[in-house]
């Protein structure tokens, strides 16, 4: 029996990250403050773990929001390093660790507590543009569809709502009033669905004065998107259907 | 008991909601019009004012006057500041927009923009409609040469 290397090849390499994270207590802060911690993270890791660490191994009052912890569930998006991520998706090995990891809650919806917002503006853009499918045909079995009509709106299905890009949008952060990039892709969604009638209503809605025409296509949006949504593209084919007055 | 029937009854459809003109909407329209019209408009000006036979060397108070005593090119330059100029006071309004969050401060910012680009409009038009390449008493040598015959 040999004994076991040293340095065996595609060891997971264990190093020390410094994690810089913006906390805030609505009972006991008036002004959020930022707080570093030590993790221990492995080269597999992801920033949630770092989070994981913090809060079950060194300070257990750190909030924030995660579900699945596999990025389909939509609850960890937040600030890391000045760009939206979903900490589940972001790997410690895709960051420069020799420089700490600043990790703060999205921007433009109201601070609660720590990386945790107020969803609730977000939310309820999102119901404005009304996003479920609306038919007046009763078909005995299923609504057919073929493949190309379902490709036309095959982008914007992956949408998992997490606020990555509403949160990143510089219109949004000044004009709360407008809808933002992930109602208007969720509209776009049914806009563009064959089987769906209400295209007309959703176009009337965004053709508002805080709607479409609102977006500076500044792009924040599609790099912010974890699922790789081309939100601006999409944006702009909801403008561009409103100028022709239908899908 | 009277009470005011708000709610709308169930099944309702989404009732179009009623406004004048979608401004957002016409000015977006506007930025991407007048840009592609801009650009022809622009490289045109720089092109006969700085590339055709001598360039920039002839540029001159007669070479102006003779631009301006064509109605092509009043035509031309009224086209080019109305568009210029409200093409870049919509840029700034949006500017503003971004970054004032005080609403009294964004008001006063675009009452300030309002007021300037309407000044400029009107003296700029006023110039380019009213302008006289040949003005009277003036030394023949700085003028256009079609002015000897009015002179």
């Amino acid at each position: 029996m040999a004994t076991a290397p040293a340095a065996e090849v595609g060891a997971v390499q264990e190093f020390t990250v410094t994690v810089i994270v913006r906390r805030f207590d609505p009972e006991v802060d008036a002004e959020p403050y930022w707080q570093d911690f030590d993790v221990p993270m492995y080269s597999t890791d992801r920033v949630l773990d770092a989070l994981h660490k913090i809060k079950w191994e060194q300070d257990g009052t750190l909030s924030f929001r995660r579900s699945c912890a596999h990025g389909i569930c939509g609850s960890d998006a937040m600030r890391i390093n000045g760009r939206n991520r979903l900490a589940c998706k972001t790997l410690i090995k895709d960051l420069d660790i020799t420089k700490p990891i600043y990790i703060e809650a999205i921007k433009g919806l109201p601070l609660e507590k720590d990386l945790i917002v107020d969803m609730e503006p977000f939310f309820a853009s999102y119901r404005q543009v009304q996003p479920f499918l609306q038919a007046s045909s009763k078909p005995e079995k299923e609504r057919l569809q073929s493949i190309e009509e379902r490709a036309r709106f095959d982008d914007t299905t992956k949408c998992i709502l997490c606020a990555a890009c509403t949160s990143s949008c510089p219109v949004f952060w000044t004009d709360g009033q407008y809808f933002g990039p992930a109602a208007i892709v969720n509209a776009h969604r049914f806009i563009f669905d064959s089987r769906d009638e209400a295209a007309q209503v959703r176009l009337d809605i965004l053709n508002d004065k805080e709607g479409v025409w609102r977006c500076r296509t500044t792009f924040n949006c599609s790099e912010a998107c974890p699922r790789g949504i081309e939100v601006t593209k999409a944006i702009s084919e909801v403008k561009a259907a409103i100028l022709r007055g239908k899908p | 008991m009277t009470t005011d029937m708000t709610l709308d009854a169930p099944r309702t459809p989404h009732a179009r909601t009623k406004r004048g003109i979608n401004w957002e909407k016409w000015g977006w329209i506007y930025m991407r019009v007048s840009g592609v019209l801009l650009v022809v408009l622009i490289f045109g000006h720089l092109f006969v004012n700085l590339m055709v036979g001598e360039g920039i060397n002839r540029i001159d108070f007669a070479f102006v006057a003779g631009k301006l005593a064509d109605p092509f090119w009043i035509v031309y330059d009224l086209l080019l500041l109305w568009l210029a100029l409200i093409h870049g006071t919509n840029g700034m309004r949006t500017i503003v927009n971004d970054y004032v969050a005080n609403a009294r401060v964004r008001r006063i910012l675009h009452i300030a923009l309002l007021a300037s680009t309407a000044v400029l409009l009107v003296l700029g038009t006023l110039v380019l409609t009213t302008f006289d390449p040949c003005p009277a008493g003036a030394d023949p040598e700085l003028v256009a040469s079609f002015c000897e015959d009015i002179l």
